[in-house]
C-alpha cells in the first residue's frame, strides 16, 4: 500500500514525498471519520426516535427515493454552511470566530496516534496515552473561548460550568488511565492492546472493572453530553456556550462534540476491551479461523457499542444538577480510582493482571 | 538550514512574539490565551530536544488544567484596566532600573565562557526504543525519590491550606438534602382536611 | 540503586510523623466540635511519637539516605529534638487562645504538623532540592496559618504581606540555587565542597548564586535589610501562630544557613563572610534601635526578634567549629526565650481581649507576682544580664567573634545590647513600679501556668549550668 504510493510519488522531490505521504494517511484517517461524524448524527436521530416510538427523520434522500431519510446529515451540514453567521454586538470578533476551530482543532489531532491495527497507525508516538490525553484536555478552551467571546450571560454561565466540571472529570479520568498504563507497562496505544491479547477475559475490562466504568463516564462528561450536558442546559442558560453561534460556526462545534464522542469510543474500546482483537481469540470452539483474527473490523464494532451506549444514555436519563456532577466526580469517582490504583499495584507486586491473580 | 532548524526558529519566535504578546496585549483575557500559545510553543521546543514527556505534560497541566482556571478567573474578575494602569509613569523609572539591573546581572553570569553556546556538549540522538518518560521515571522514584515524596506533600499541604482558607458554611444559606427528599413519603406532606360545606348565606 | 529498607531507616521519624498527619487528616474529619481535643491529642501524640524516633535513631555519625539527599548527624538530630519539643510547648501554650477564636479546627493543627514536617527535612537536608521542598512545606504552612482567620483584617494583611515576600525570597533563593548548579554542576552538598573549592576565586556565577541564595534565607531568618515582613506578620498573625513563627522555624532557618552555607558552600567562607557581617550588623543595631519605639509587645518582640538573629549570625560567619556551636547554642536559647514571651502574651489574653500591648503589663505584680517574676527572668535572659541563659548565649557568640579577631564587631555587638537592655527593663519597670490599668484575673488553664512557668524555669536553671547545653553544642558540630 504505502509502496504504491511511493512508486506513483516519485515525480517529487525527495523531502516532499514523505510529507505528501503523511497528508494522505491523514486525509485516509480523517475523510472516513467525518462521514462517520455526520452519520453518528443521523443515527442518534434514528435511535433516539424508535426509543420513543417515533420514526426520526425518514424524507430527505437521494435522487428522489427516500432511502430511510440517509440525506438528512448531507442536507443539514448545506443548509448550515450557507447560513448567516451573525456575530452579536460587543463580541470578541476574533475570538468568536476562532472558539469553533480551537474545540475542533484537537478533536482531529487526537487521532493522529489512535493505532487501527498492529500497523495501521498515522504516528506511532512512544508516549501516545499521555498525547490522546493532553488533547481531550484542550477541547474545553473551544467552550470557555466562545463563552466569553458571545458577551452573553447564558453563554458565560454555560462556559464556566463547562470548565469547571471538565476539569473535574479530567482528573478521575487520568486516574484511570493511570490503572491502564500500569497493568499493560506502557503508555504506548499499540503496546496496550498488545497486553490485552489472549482472549475476552484478558481485555482490561475485566481486571480494571471499576477504572473501566468511570473513564467511560468520565468520557461522557469531558464531551458535555448528557447526562452531563449542563453546559447547554436548554432549560436552564438556552443552550449554553454556543446560544449566539448560527450557521457553519454553530456546525463546527457540533461536528467537535460528535468527534469527540467517537474518540471516547474508540479510545474505551482500545483501552479496556481489547482494541483490535476478537473476542473469539482463545476459544476452543473458533479455532484458528478468521472469528479469532485481529481486525479493524472488531475495533469499529466495539467502538459502536459505546457510541450505542452514548445515544442511550442520551434518552433515558435526566440531567444531572451541577451540584451532583461535581460530587460525583470528586466524592466518588477520584476516591473510587484511587482506591482501585491501590488494588492493581498490590496485584501487580504480587504478579498478577496478565491473567489477573496467578 | 535543515528542516529541524526552520522548525525550531518557527517555535521559538513564535514563543518570544506570544510571550511578549501576554505582557503588552491590553485585554487580560487575551494576555491569557498568548500565555497558552507560549505554553504550546515551549512545548513543541521541548519536543524537539527528545524530552517528550515534559512536552506532554507541559500541555496537559499547564494547557489543560492551570491555564484554564487562569482564565475561569480573569473572565470573572472583569479586571478595570485602566486602574491598573494609573502608576505606570509614576513606576516606569524603578521599573526600567530593576529591568536593566536584572539584565546586567543576567549578563554577566551568562556571559562567561562557562553558558556559551560553543562549550555545551551536543547532545547524541538516541536510538528509536529510547523512552524519555521511563527514564525519567526511574531517576524520579530511585535517585530523587526523596524530594519527589516531599512535592507530593506539599501538594497535599496546598489542598489542605486553601480548604482551610476557603471552605466556610455562611450562616442562613439554605442546602437542599436530596436523600431526604427522595424518601419523603405522602403522609409527611400531604394533610387531607375535611371542610363541611355550609349553606349559602 | 539499592532500595532495602535499610536506606530509609535513618529517615524513620519524617516518615512516621507523614504517617500520623495522614492520619490526623482522615480521624479529624469524622470529629465534631465537642471531640475536636482528639485531634489534638493525636498531634502531641505524634510529635512525641517522633521525638522519641530522633532520640533512638541518634546517630553518632552522619548517615546518608536516599541516595545522598537526607542526612541524619548529631546536628539534624539535636535541632529536630528541640523543634519538635518546641512545637509541643506551642501547642499546649495556643490551645485555649485558639478556643477563643474560632480557629480550634483540624486544620490548625494539621498546618502545624505539616510545618513540622517541613522543619524536620530542613534540619537533615543535604542537596539543595531537599532545602527547597523542605523550606517549602514550612512557608506555605505558615502563609495558611496566618491567614486562619479570616475575618480579621490585621491577620489577612499580615498573611498577603508574607506571602507576597515570601514568595519572592524563595524566587531568590531557587535562582541563586540554579546558579550554584550551574556552577558547580551538583546539588549534592557533599560533591558541592569540592566542585566549588576548583573554581577560580571570584566566580562570577558563583558569587551571584551565593548572595541570591543569601537573601532568601536572609528574609527567612528575618535578617535585616529583609526583616520587613517580622514585625507585621508577628503583629498581624493570630498570638498563638506568632508564638509557632517566632520559635521552631527560626531552629530550621538556622539549619537551612548551616547547611546551605557551612555544609555546601563551606569552602566559600571568605565570599559570603562580608554579606553576613553587614547583615549581624544591621541586625542587631537596627533591630535594638526601633525595638525601643514600639508600643505593642508583639511588636517589640518582633524587632527584638530581629537583634537575636544579628547575634545568631555572629557565630556562623566566624566560620569556625567554635561559632557554629555557640550560633546553634544561640537558636536554642532563642527560641526557649521566645516560647517564655509570646506565651505570657496568650497567658494573659482571654476571649476578646488580646493582652499584646505594653500597658497590658502594668502592675502585673500586683495581679500575679508568680507571673511577673517569670516575665521579669525572660526579659532579664533577652536583655543577656547575667547569669540568665540569654547572657551565655551572647558571650558565646561574642567570644565566637572575637576568636576570629572581629574584635570591632564584638564591641558594636556589645553596644547595641546594651542599648537594648532599655526596652526590656522597660517591661520590668512597667510591671512592678506601675498601676495596673484593669484587676481582670488571669484566666487560663493549669497546663498553660505549669508550663509556662517550666519554661521561664528552665531559662534560669539553663542560665545557672551553662555548660552542659554548650557542651551538646559542640559535639554536634563536631
Amino acid at each position: 500500500m504505502i509502496e504504491l504510493l511511493q512508486s506513483l510519488l516519485q515525480w517529487l522531490p525527495e523531502s516532499l514525498q514523505v510529507l505528501a505521504i503523511i497528508l494522505i494517511k491523514i486525509v485516509v484517517i480523517l475523510a472516513p471519520l467525518l462521514v462517520a461524524v455526520a452519520y453518528l448524527t443521523y443515527a442518534e436521530r434514528k435511535i433516539i426516535g424508535y426509543m420513543q416510538i417515533r420514526i426520526g427523520p425518514n424524507r430527505v434522500g437521494f435522487f428522489g427515493h427516500s432511502l430511510w431519510g440517509l440525506g438528512q446529515p448531507i442536507a443539514d451540514a448545506v443548509k448550515l454552511m450557507f447560513k448567516e453567521i451573525v456575530i452579536p454586538s460587543g463580541a470578541d470578533k476574533f475570538l468568536f470566530i476562532v472558539a469553533p476551530m480551537l474545540s475542533m482543532g484537537p478533536a482531529l489531532a487526537a487521532w493522529a496516534v489512535i493505532p487501527f491495527g498492529d500497523e495501521l497507525i498515522l504516528a506511532d508516538v512512544n508516549a501516545s496515552l499521555l498525547y490522546v490525553l493532553a488533547l481531550t484536555s484542550l477541547g474545553v478552551y473551544g467552550v470557555i473561548i466562545a463563552g466569553w467571546a458571545s458577551n452573553s450571560k447564558y453563554a458565560f454561565l454555560g462556559a464556566m460550568r463547562s470548565a469547571a466540571q471538565i476539569v473535574s472529570y479530567e482528573i478521575a479520568m487520568g486516574f484511570a488511565l493511570v490503572g491502564v498504563l500500569m497493568a499493560a507497562g506502557s503508555i504506548n496505544l499499540g503496546e496496550i492492546v498488545q497486553a490485552q491479547s489472549g482472549g475476552f477475559w484478558t481485555w482490561f475490562m475485566v481486571p480494571l472493572a471499576p477504572l473501566f466504568v468511570i473513564y467511560f463516564i468520565s468520557g461522557v462528561a469531558e464531551t458535555n453530553r448528557a447526562p452531563f450536558d449542563v453546559a447547554e442546559g436548554e432549560s436552564e442558560i438556552v443552550a449554553g456556550f454556543h446560544v449566539e453561534y448560527s450557521g457553519i460556526t454553530f456546525a463546527v462545534f457540533f461536528l467537535a462534540e460528535y468527534a469527540n464522542m467517537i474518540l471516547v469510543a474508540m479510545l474505551t474500546a482500545l483501552m479496556f476491551m481489547g482494541g483490535w482483537l476478537s473476542p473469539f481469540q482463545g476459544l476452543p470452539v473458533v479455532g484458528d479461523t478468521f472469528l479469532a483474527a485481529p481486525s479493524l473490523i472488531w475495533l469499529l464494532a466495539k467502538a459502536s457499542i459505546f457510541l450505542f451506549l452514548f445515544l442511550w444514555f442520551r434518552a433515558t436519563f435526566p440531567r444531572y444538577r451541577y451540584d451532583q456532577i461535581m460530587r460525583l466526580g470528586w466524592k466518588v469517582f477520584i476516591p473510587l480510582t484511587i482506591v482501585w490504583l491501590m488494588v492493581v499495584g498490590a496485584v501487580i507486586m504480587a504478579g498478577g493482571i496478565g491473567p489477573w491473580l496467578h | 538550514m535543515s528542516f529541524e532548524q526552520i522548525l525550531f526558529y518557527v517555535f521559538s519566535s513564535f514563543l518570544v512574539l506570544s510571550a511578549g504578546a501576554v505582557v503588552t496585549l491590553r485585554n487580560p483575557v487575551h494576555s491569557a490565551l498568548a500565555l497558552v500559545l507560549a505554553f504550546f510553543n515551549s512545548a513543541a521546543l521541548w519536543m524537539m530536544l527528545e524530552a517528550e514527556f515534559l512536552a506532554i505534560t507541559l500541555v496537559l497541566v499547564y494547557v489543560g488544567a492551570v491555564m484554564v482556571l487562569f482564565l475561569f478567573v480573569v473572565m470573572m474578575l472583569d479586571i478595570n484596566i485602566a486602574r491598573m494602569r494609573e502608576g505606570f509613569a509614576q513606576l516606569l523609572p524603578i521599573g526600567i532600573v530593576v529591568a536593566v539591573l536584572m539584565f546586567g546581572v543576567m549578563y554577566q553570569v551568562y556571559n562567561g565562557d562557562r553558558f556559551a553556546p560553543g562549550d555545551m556538549p551536543v547532545p547524541t540522538p538516541h536510538a528509536a526504543d529510547y523512552e524519555n518518560t521511563r527514564e525519567l521515571g526511574l531517576q524520579l522514584y530511585t535517585t530523587y525519590v526523596f524530594p519527589f515524596e516531599l512535592a507530593a506533600v506539599v501538594l497535599l499541604l496546598a489542598i489542605v491550606a486553601a480548604i482551610a482558607l476557603t471552605l466556610r458554611r455562611r450562616e442562613g444559606t439554605k442546602y437542599q438534602a436530596p436523600e431526604k427528599q427522595v424518601v419523603t413519603r405522602r403522609e409527611d406532606r400531604v394533610r387531607l382536611v375535611k371542610v363541611p360545606s355550609e349553606a349559602r348565606k | 540503586m539499592d532500595l532495602t529498607l535499610t536506606s530509609f531507616a535513618p529517615a524513620m521519624p519524617e516518615m512516621f510523623l507523614l504517617g500520623m498527619l495522614s492520619l490526623v487528616l482522615v480521624v479529624d474529619l469524622f470529629l465534631t466540635e465537642r471531640t475536636r481535643h482528639i485531634t489534638y491529642i493525636l498531634s502531641l501524640l505524634s510529635l512525641a511519637g517522633t521525638f522519641w524516633l530522633v532520640l533512638d535513631g541518634y546517630p553518632r555519625l552522619p548517615e546518608l539516605a536516599f541516595h545522598g539527599s537526607y542526612i541524619n548527624d548529631p546536628m539534624a538530630a539535636l535541632l529536630k529534638l528541640f523543634m519538635l519539643l518546641a512545637v509541643m510547648v506551642v501547642l499546649v501554650y495556643s490551645k485555649e487562645y485558639i478556643k477563643q477564636r474560632d480557629m480550634y479546627k483540624g486544620e490548625f493543627y494539621l498546618l502545624v504538623l505539616f510545618a513540622t514536617l517541613g522543619m524536620l527535612v530542613l534540619a537533615s537536608a543535604h542537596t539543595l532540592l531537599t532545602v527547597y521542598m523542605g523550606l517549602e512545606l514550612l512557608s506555605l504552612s505558615m502563609y495558611a496559618m496566618v491567614a486562619l482567620r479570616r475575618d480579621n483584617v490585621d491577620a489577612s494583611e499580615a498573611a498577603m504581606k508574607y506571602f507576597v515576600l515570601g514568595a519572592m525570597a524563595s524566587a531568590m533563593l531557587l535562582y541563586g540555587m540554579s546558579l550554584v548548579y550551574g556552577a558547580t554542576g551538583t546539588l549534592d552538598f557533599a560533591l558541592m565542597g569540592e566542585a566549588a573549592a576548583k573554581l577560580p576565586t571570584n566566580d562570577v556565577t558563583m558569587l551571584f548564586g551565593i548572595i541570591f541564595m543569601l537573601v532568601g534565607v536572609a528574609f527567612k531568618l528575618g535578617a535585616v535589610p529583609f526583616h520587613m515582613w517580622v514585625p507585621d506578620v508577628y503583629h498581624g498573625a493570630p498570638t498563638a501562630v506568632t508564638l509557632f513563627i517566632s520559635s521552631a522555624p527560626k531552629l530550621a532557618a538556622f539549619a537551612m544557613l548551616m547547611r546551605i552555607f557551612v555544609d555546601g558552600l563551606g569552602e566559600l567562607h571568605q565570599q559570603w563572610q562580608g554579606i553576613l557581617i553587614v547583615m549581624a550588623l544591621l541586625s542587631f543595631g537596627l533591630g535594638n534601635l526601633v525595638a525601643i519605639a514600639q508600643t505593642n509587645l508583639k511588636r517589640m518582640l518582633a524587632y527584638s526578634g530581629i537583634s537575636h538573629i544579628g547575634f545568631l549570625l555572629l557565630g556562623v560567619l566566624s566560620g569556625t567549629s567554635e561559632g557554629y556551636a555557640a550560633s546553634l547554642y544561640y537558636a536554642i536559647t532563642y527560641v526557649v526565650m521566645s516560647l517564655g514571651g509570646f506565651g505570657m502574651i496568650l497567658l494573659l489574653s482571654r476571649a476578646g481581649f488580646e493582652a499584646d500591648k505594653l500597658d497590658d503589663l502594668k502592675g502585673l505584680n500586683d495581679r500575679s507576682p508568680w507571673f511577673a517574676l517569670m516575665m521579669m527572668m525572660l526579659m532579664f535572659s533577652m536583655a543577656g544580664v547575667p547569669p540568665f541563659l540569654g547572657f551565655w548565649a551572647k558571650l558565646a557568640v561574642i567570644q565566637a567573634a572575637v576568636g576570629v579577631g572581629l574584635v570591632w564587631l564584638a564591641i558594636a555587638a556589645v553596644v547595641f545590647s546594651v542599648v537594648g537592655a532599655f526596652y526590656y527593663l522597660r517591661i520590668i519597670k512597667l510591671m512592678y513600679f506601675d498601676k495596673p490599668e484593669s484587676d481582670a484575673p488571669i484566666e487560663s488553664s493549669a497546663d498553660l501556668r505549669i508550663l509556662l512557668s517550666a519554661n521561664s524555669l528552665a531559662v534560669v536553671g539553663l542560665g545557672l549550668f551553662p555548660s552542659s547545653l554548650l557542651a551538646i553544642c559542640s559535639a554536634s558540630i563536631g
